[in-house]
């Protein structure tokens, strides 16, 4: 197929119709992505919480925080999808495969946002949790106040290189036939339209998605930590 | 006697670093203790502080003892307490205003403005007026150990536990914090300091404690622990440091 044979067939493929089926795929991706990420953030924190807790009452939700970090993270996602997709259908429960890719998505996640989580907050030296426990600090005080602050210029970075790698991850909810942009792809090439045109399409929408996330998280790198650190090393006299 | 403590013993893990501890201070006392590297000085304000839980023994303020296995209890000493670390502990992702208010305001639930009043007339004491809006990282050694020092007084302690404030310094910042430490002393507030500066020692204590082993050895005026030891042990540490 020649080059004027591709700009020929550009009105065919950008249809009303593909157009809108691309955006509805785009949009499954957005949500499994945002999703995963939101839900990732929040029990990530928890796991990670447990993990570092030396409360003897929270030791079995430390060790399940552990068992389920190191399991997970060693894991392919497909293989977890398919997990969650057929163990669904053994167990008898009736679930879309959009649900089971929300499901899968968010479980993984959480287990990598939680290390890097755990990583960052092992980064704020014990002393300064003890200078806030001697001053009255309580565990959530000490937590929002001293620890979290101190760890996101360690979290952010890695946080949100694994945001977008996970982005791209969601396309394997494809293989459960959720659509989202990679099946949105196959389904208008089996149409007959030029495979390179539609994942060339495809590719731009991923970068659409995952850019803003990647700027997002150089702002806030920059506005969180890492620019107030590097402004001035020296003592002011 | 208002900070009392009786029999008090603390290990790490298999080390037995406090053994038995008797030690009682007056209020607006000013006690040093001094003593070899590894003789539990610093462990001693850890334990009072309840950082490191007792072993076993008493410690009691104001005739209140604490039950270190009880929050409330210790909530309640620590708020009688504040503590000045060797390495300064200031909260990196805090100015030095931030850092002398934040408990204060959000842990004792006093007035922000007061407070803030309170801290910049300290800070401005101990020559850091014009650092209200820097962080720790962009300050000397010696401007940090001030900060922290005005730290721990916006809490308004009862009691002052200072420890080796002076030995993460340059020789040249020393003189900083110990002038800090004199203007403190002039208001009567009672300390009990862990130091190594012994003519630092010496000039503003009321009484001073030698430590071995996990042990007060020797306790007295400050004439009689340098001048006089009655004790072989506290002799022989006292001869060490004056031929250095």
């Amino acid at each position: 197929m020649s080059f004027s044979d591709l700009l020929g067939q550009l009105p065919r493929v950008f249809t009303y119709y593909n157009l809108l089926l691309l955006g509805q795929a785009a949009l499954t991706t957005l949500l499994l992505s945002a999703f995963g990420c939101i839900v990732g953030l929040v029990f990530g924190l928890l796991l990670a919480l447990a993990r570092r807790s030396h409360a003897r009452l929270l030791l079995p939700l430390k060790a399940f925080a552990f068992i389920y970090v190191e399991i997970l993270r060693r894991v392919p996602f497909l293989v977890t999808l398919m997990l969650f997709f057929f163990g669904s259908q053994v167990l008898g429960f009736d679930l879309a495969p959009l649900t089971i890719a929300l499901i899968s998505t968010s479980v993984i996640s959480t287990a990598f946002v939680s290390e890097i989580i755990r990583a960052g907050l092992d980064a704020v030296k014990q002393s300064q949790i003890e200078a806030a426990t001697v001053m009255n600090f309580g565990f959530w005080q000490t937590l929002r106040l001293v620890v979290l602050p101190q760890a996101w210029p360690v979290i952010l970075p890695p946080i949100f290189s694994y945001f977008v790698l996970f982005i791209k991850d969601t396309a394997l909810a494809s293989q459960a036939g959720v659509l989202e942009l990679v099946q949105a792809g196959r389904i208008l090439t089996t149409k007959g339209f030029s495979a390179f045109i539609v994942f060339g399409a495809v590719l731009l929408l991923y970068f659409v998605i995952s850019y803003p996330l990647a700027r997002l998280g150089s702002h806030l790198e920059s506005r969180l930590g890492v620019s107030r650190h590097s402004r001035a090393r020296r003592p002011i006299s | 006697m208002y900070l009392d403590i009786r029999g008090l013993a603390a290990r790490y893990h298999e080390l037995q670093v406090l053994d038995g501890i008797d030690l009682s201070i007056s209020r607006g006392e000013i006690v040093s203790l001094i003593g070899p590297s590894g003789s539990g000085k610093s462990t001693l304000l850890r334990a009072v502080t309840g950082l490191l839980p007792p072993e076993r023994g008493t410690v009691s303020i104001g005739g209140e003892e604490i039950d270190y296995k009880d929050r409330r209890s210790l909530r309640a000493a620590r708020s009688r307490l504040a503590i000045v670390f060797q390495q300064y502990n200031l909260f990196g992702n805090m100015t030095v205003l931030q850092n002398a208010v934040v408990a204060p305001v959000k842990i004792r639930g006093r007035s922000r403005a007061e407070v803030e009043a309170e801290a910049r007339d300290l800070l401005a004491r101990v020559g850091l007026g014009d650092k209200l809006d820097a962080y720790p990282d962009q300050l000397s050694g010696g401007q940090q150990q001030r900060v922290a020092i005005v730290r721990a007084l916006c809490l308004k302690p009862e009691i002052l536990l200072l420890d080796e404030v002076t030995s993460a310094l340059d020789p040249e910042r020393v003189s900083e914090v110990l002038d800090t430490i004199r203007l403190l002393a002039a208001e009567h507030i009672t300390m009990l300091i862990v130091s190594h500066e012994m003519s630092f020692v010496r000039d503003v204590s009321h009484r001073v404690a030698f430590m071995a082993e996990g042990r007060v050895l020797e306790i007295g005026p400050p004439e009689q622990i340098f001048d006089a030891p009655q004790v072989q042990r506290t002799r022989d540490f006292i001869d060490k440091i004056s031929r250095k």
